[in-house]
Order: C-alpha cells, then structure tokens, then sequence
C-alpha cells in the first residue's frame, strides 16, 4: 500500500539552524524509500531546496519508489524563538517585546496557515503529516479542507524549548488545541510522549513514539582539524547545539571548571549560537578558564564533521531534550557521549554515560573518567558503533506507515 | 547407579557504592553504602538470606535429617563468610548446622572469589589459604576439593590445586571441550597425576538454575519426580550426574512463588525412590569412581554465559584496564604492610566487579543487566577507577611517611 502524504514542515537542510530540519530530512527520504509519496510543503523564508543538492540527492535515493516534491509558502518564519524573548515577556518591557513577537510570529503561522488551505484544495493526498506547532495550523486547515486524517509529529514542546520557564500561552494555546483536534499523534521519545500526556492532557493511547534516526552518511572524510592541539596532550570536549536556556550550556560551563581544576588540559568547544552566548562567555571569564573554553559559533557541514571527529567526549547537557539528534552524530563520527537523562536520545543508547543536566558534579566526574582512562572511551566508541546502527531511519518510517494505516 | 553430587555456590560480593572523582583523596571507605539502592551490601545480604539462605536451609536441614543418604556440598566464599558474620550470624549458625549432619562438604576456593589465578599465582595461592582458615574457623573441616571461581578451569589450574594437596576440582561440562563425551563421569586433568575432574552437567543443573520458571520451555511446569526421572535416564550411561548451580537460585533467582522450594523438598525423596541413585559429596565420587579418561582444556573455560570461557569479565577494554591496573599494583600494595590497604585491594579483586562492567548483550538487557547494581557497566567502571586512583595515593602516602620514618 503506497500513501500520498502531505507533509507541513519549518526547515530542510541546508537551510536549517537545528536538529528538527535534520529529522524531517532523513524522514521524508525513508519514507520514500518505502514507497510513500510526499508532498512536502516549507514556507518560503527558508529557501528553495529544489534547486542544489537536495533535489539530486532525492532523486537518487528515492528511485523506483516514492516520490518528494516541495512546495513553499510566503511566509518570514524562524524556525526557533530566542528564549531571550520569552524570558523578556516576564520584564518590565515584557508586554511590548510580547506583542511584538506575537504580532510578527503568530501572524505569520496563521499566513502559513492560510496558504495551506489552498494547497491542500489543489492537490491530492491521502494523509496529512504536520511537524511542530509552527505547522501544526497549517495540518489543521489543510484537515478541515479536505478532511482528511490529521497526524502531528511532535519534535519540541514549548516546555522543552523554555526550560519549563515562561512558557509562551499563545504557543502553548496552539500547541494544545492541535493536539486536541488531531487524529494521530507522533512523539520522537517516551519522554516527550509522557510531556505531552502530562502538560497537555492528551491520553496516551492517541500517541506513538517513533524514535529519530541517524543517517549514516553523516559521517565521511574530511581534512582531520585541530591535530596540533591534540598533539600537545589537550583532550577536547565539544558542546553542539544553540546557546539557549533548553540546551544548558551553563552546566557545561559549570562542569568544565570542575574538570579543569583536577585535569588542566582539558579543552572545551562550545559549537553553536543563541541568545545565551555572551552570557556563557561572561560566565567564562568570570569562573577564569577562558583559555580553555572556545567558542566557535555556529558550524556544519565539513566543520561540525571535524570537529566531531577531533572531539575525545561529546556533553549534551540539556535541561529538556525530546529526542537530541547531536549525540549520534558524534558517535556516528567516532566520539563517544554524554547525554542528560532529560532527553530521548537515551531511551535509544545503552553504550552512552548518562547524567541530570542539574547534577555537574556527576558530569564533571564523567567527563574525567573519561579524559583519564582510554579503556573507557574505546568501549563506549566501540559499543556505540555497533549499537547505532539500530538507531536508523527506516525503521522511524515503518512506524510512521503503521501509524498511517491506522486511519486508512 | 548415577550418584547424584549436588554443589550449591554461596557468594555476595563487597559491590563499591557510587564514588566519585571528588571523593579521591577524602574518602577511604569504598564499600560502605547505606542507601537504599543495590549497591548497600547489608541490605542487599539481608535480603537474599531473608528469600534465600535461610528458607533454603531449613529445608536443607530437614531433607538431611530425613534421608540420611541425602548428600551436598557447598563453596561459600571468604567475602560470603565474613558479610555473614557481620550482617547475619543466625545465617551462619543454619549452614554450621547443615555442616554438623556429616552429610554435608565444604568445598575450596579462594577467598575473595577473585580471578587471581589468571593474574598472580601467588596472590592465588595467599587467598585459597585464607579461605580455607575461615573454613576451619566456622565449620572445623578441611577442604579437600577445590573449585575456583565460577568454575573457572583449564589443565594450568588442575596441576596448580594438585601442588597444593586437593583431591579434586571442579568445572563446567562444556561442550567445545567434551564434544562426545559425557560430563557424568570423572576425568583426569591433562598432566595431572592425582587429582580427579567433576564436570557440571549443565543441561540438568540449569533445567533448575535457569529454566524452572520459565514459561516457553517444553519442561514447564518442572516437578521433582519429572526431574528425577531424567537423572535415573542417565543410568547405565555414566556414575554420576554434577549438579552445580547458585544457591541463590532457591528463592532469589527463582522466587518462592514459582514453587521452587516445593520442588526441592520433593527432590530427595523423588530421586531416591529408584533404587539405584543415590547421593554424594565430591570427595565420595571422588573416592568411589575412577577417572575413565584424560581431559585436556588447554583455554580457560567457565560456567558463564553461553560462551562458557572468560568473556564474562574480561571481554572488553574496560574490564581487562582495571583489572590488569589492580594486579600491577600488587607488590606496592603489599610492601605497605597496611591491612586496610591489603584488604581494600584484595576486595577490589572480587571477579563481580569486572562482571558488572561487561557490556556483552547489555544493550539486549539480559541476566548481565539483571545481576547489575550499578545504572550501566560504564557507572560500574567508573566508581571502580576512582577508588582505584585514591588506593594508589593512599599507597604512595604509605611510602612517603615509611621513607620518612627511615630517614
């Protein structure tokens, strides 16, 4: 049984700032390799994926089975809300910085919203699959036009991307009615599947976990970096992922002092950008290890690969991660990981070290277990390899099919 | 005729609590927690010898005393022993009374169930005497039979216990080393001259240790006289049938409700009631039956897991760091003359330790998972090199003042 699908998503490499373009990428094409036919709408601010590379590299693997075609919107959406803004609305200047953002974000989900309505009049589907509550509007108009099944994939709550702390009610708004509204509901881990039962109220048989996968070509040749520095004896501890309140760079930061007090040539590369960097930064000078926390902005491409191949430990401290894609890129690439047990990214790896993002003692105790003992990096590389092979797209797709024919 | 030998292994190890790099240097006491959580050695012997020992040997008890034909034997080990004494004397007190009957042996090993014969022969052979001075200690008898860790063997060990006076060891029958041979017979260690080889004979030792409540096995539900039936099949067909097992399995590993005391209280009888089983310790089928063959077993094998050989504790990185660490230290530690110091590495050697860092079929979660205190074998690992780390500074601490002291 093939399906046609039509898909609302916010972003698609390379056009993306964050794990959630990644996820729909390596979705859609194992989705297509199963025989479904995807019609993938993105609004336009993110940029024409038809032309370049994403097109070939469809169009290659995507042979003899389904098919993705792209449609774009007009709309000036960003993928990700600063919580710099959402911390602001509890400020003096709060109620303006709000009604601003407001204005500007929300007016344009509901643009997104409109123009799915005429799409989803002009073509044909069978299902309709929407990711994250920026296109949760869109999937519902699009459901109320053609009536068709309604299925939300939910990547990140508002109470993920928040830390929990001044979760946005517009946000949350629509995020619960969608839920509420849709047929089907897809979490990327049981750990956002029991956020979604307990903060929105939703019963959890109307949802199913689908776990995200790794795409194994994340992991391929390049110029190797940073080989003087790891000559000179340093072990290097890499941070990936935006600089915001839902990652926790800050117990990284805190973990790193207590690292470098017993194992003073340890290294520490945060990679990425946000609203918390010049705080993380001024946290850096004032706790004196400047010399040994580098921050390199955002990176991809050949860059995050070498970085991650450089890398002796990957640290993902985040404060809620419903899943957290980054740790199998760096196992993927050799580099064994640290991951917060807020996360989903656990439920899927048993040769990880896991920690509460909260606990940096435990994570700076860890992180130099790690740094001190070879042994120790070389079972968690060689079990995490083996193990991630599990961890792949395909078997996400077949979930999703199955989830699909539930309603058709 | 087949003899049935019955060997029931006793053992808890001292588990190290969670210890963190901070502790290195400020914390000496490594075994000592007192949470709730698995890693509370008090906790955990209370259990166990709440769901298991002591039922167990009441039931033991009352079978000796109404067959007295009814043999066994046990290996308790040094570690057992002392937590025994520390955290639950009247434990002791029931197996002293199962010892009293005469129908009942005490088998050797070494005393902190440790992988010693794989790293130092000295150490080895230190731990087998401190071990059987605890035996005299509580049971005033003399270990003539050894049987080394989790059945650990190879031709090595044979001539290493024969050196040191036992008549026997035990070990696994496994397959890759029997291949047609029949483990219910006696054997004769390649290059031995003295000492005889009791072979597991797993297939029936594990019908009870591991499938007896098991649902998808075509012997479930297993009761005493379907048991006994296949131990007198084996008539004609060998002298003796070894079975070796966990004396945790009564009542631990299987619990109470899968009416494994049950079947145990009927087992005796049940095989008894063919006229030509009986019972006997190691040292009688040693003393009865002649060994009909040589045996050689060139590599190490083990009672442990499918695989039967060592990969239990020593298949990864991590597993075979630590322990070769901890037996490079062996001269500093002990030229400390430090008791605590000798005692804390010897405790460390505890082949439990490495067994909870196996990652082997972890990610799977089967027994590994299931006999693991710690959240991962990593947790595992972690604990053990820091408290490894501040054993050392404690060591060179030692040093410092001697060197001190003789100035």
């Amino acid at each position: 049984m093939s399906y046609r699908v039509l898909m609302f998503g916010w972003e698609f490499p390379p056009h993306n700032s964050g794990g959630l373009g990644t996820a729909c990428f390596g979705l859609t094409r194992a989705l297509a390799d199963e025989g479904t036919d995807i019609i993938f709408v993105l609004p336009k601010k993110i940029g024409d994926v038809r032309s370049g590379r994403m097109r070939v590299l469809f169009a290659d693997t995507a042979t003899g089975a389904g098919t993705i075609t792209f449609t774009e919107v007009e709309s000036a959406l960003v993928p990700y809300a600063t919580s710099e803004s959402y911390m602001l609305s509890g400020s003096e200047n709060g109620d303006i910085i709000r009604n601003l953002y407001s204005r500007t974000l929300l007016g344009e989900v509901k643009n997104y919203a409109l123009r799915a309505r005429q799409i989803a009049r002009k073509e044909q589907f069978d299902i309709i699959h929407a990711h994250d509550w920026l296109a949760f509007l869109a999937g519902i108009e699009a459901k109320k036009v053609s009536g068709k099944p309604l299925i939300l994939h939910v990547h990140a709550t508002e109470f993920d991307r928040t830390g929990g702390q001044g979760v946005n009610s517009d946000v949350y708004d629509i995020e619960k009615s969608s839920m509420e509204y849709a047929d089907h509901i897809i979490a990327v881990s049981n750990y956002t599947k029991q956020q979604i039962v307990r903060q929105y109220g939703i019963p959890s048989e109307k949802i199913t976990v689908v776990h995200n996968g790794i795409d194994p070509d994340f992991r391929y040749n390049v110029i190797p970096r940073l080989q003087k520095i790891k000559k000179q004896k340093n072990k290097i501890v890499l941070f990936v992922g935006r600089i915001t309140i839902q990652k926790g760079p800050e117990y990284f930061v805190r973990a790193a002092k207590k690292v470098l007090e017993r194992y003073p040539n340890a290294l520490f590369i945060v990679s990425g950008s946000g609203d918390m960097e010049r705080q993380m930064m001024t946290e850096v000078a004032y706790l004196g290890i400047s010399d040994r926390v580098i921050f390199t902005g955002f990176l991809r491409g050949d860059d995050l690969i070498a970085l991650y191949q450089a890398a002796d430990l990957f640290v993902m401290p985040s404060v809620s991660e419903p899943f957290g894609i980054t740790p199998l890129e760096s196992i993927i690439n050799g580099t064994p990981v640290i991951v917060s047990k807020q996360s989903g990214v656990s439920e899927v790896l048993s040769h990880a070290l896991k920690v509460d993002f909260w606990d940096t003692d435990e994570m700076a105790n860890k992180i130099l277990s790690v740094l001190q003992n070879d042994s120790l990096k070389e079972t968690l590389r060689e079990n995490g390899h083996k193990e991630i092979k599990k961890v792949n797209w395909n078997s996400a797709a077949k979930k999703c099919v199955a989830v699909y024919s539930i309603f058709l | 005729m087949p003899s049935v030998c019955f060997y029931f292994q006793v053992h808890q190890p001292y588990r190290l609590k969670n210890y963190r790099v901070f502790d290195i240097g400020n914390n000496n006491e490594y075994f000592n927690d007192d949470s709730e959580r698995d890693v509370n050695n008090k906790k955990v012997l209370l259990k166990v010898a709440r769901k298991s020992y002591l039922p167990t040997n009441a039931i033991l008890l009352d079978l000796l005393r109404a067959h007295p034909d009814f043999k066994v034997s046990f290996s308790l080990s040094g570690v057992l022993m002392e937590q025994l004494e520390e955290y639950s004397p009247e434990t002791m007190i029931s197996f002293q009374k199962l010892v009293e009957t005469g129908q009942v042996e005490i088998l050797s090993e070494t005393y902190f169930h440790s992988l010693s014969f794989l790293y130092s022969k000295d150490e080895f052979r230190k731990q087998v005497e401190m071990h059987k001075e605890r035996v005299r200690y509580f049971f005033g008898v003399e270990p003539k039979v050894f049987r080394n860790t989790e059945l650990i063997y190879n031709n090595d060990l044979a001539r290493e216990v024969e050196a040191m006076g036992f008549k026997g060891v035990l070990s696994e029958g496994a397959d890759h080393i029997l291949g047609w041979r029949s483990p219910n017979f006696l054997y004769k260690p390649k290059g031995a001259q003295n000492i005889k080889l009791l072979l597991k004979n797993y297939r029936l030792s594990d019908d009870i240790a591991f499938r007896f409540s098991s649902r998808d096995w075509d012997g479930y539900p297993l009761d005493a006289p379907t048991f006994a039936n296949w131990v007198s099949a084996v008539n004609g067909n060998g002298n003796v049938v070894n079975l070796f097992m966990d004396y945790e399995t009564f009542g631990e590993h299987q619990w109470e409700d899968t009416g494994i005391f049950n079947f145990l209280k009927h087992l005796p009888g049940e095989i008894l009631k063919h006229p030509d089983n009986n019972f006997v310790t190691p040292s009688e089928a040693i003393d009865r039956y002649p060994d009909v063959a040589e045996l050689d077993v060139p590599h190490f094998i083990s009672w442990a897991d499918v695989e039967r050989d060592l990969s239990a504790w020593l298949s990864n990185p991590i597993q075979r760091d630590a322990i070769s660490k901890l037996y490079a230290l062996e001269e500093k530690v002990l030229s400390t003359n430090d008791k605590k110091i000798i005692n804390d590495w010897r405790r460390l050697q505890t082949s439990d330790h490495f067994y909870y860092m196996c990652t082997k079929w972890f990610s799977d979660g089967d027994v590994h998972k299931y006999f693991n205190p710690y959240e991962s074998p990593y947790e595992a690992f972690i604990s053990f090199m820091n408290v490894f780390n501040d054993l050392k500074l404690r060591i060179a601490d030692r040093t410092i003042n001697e060197t001190e002291y003789l100035v």
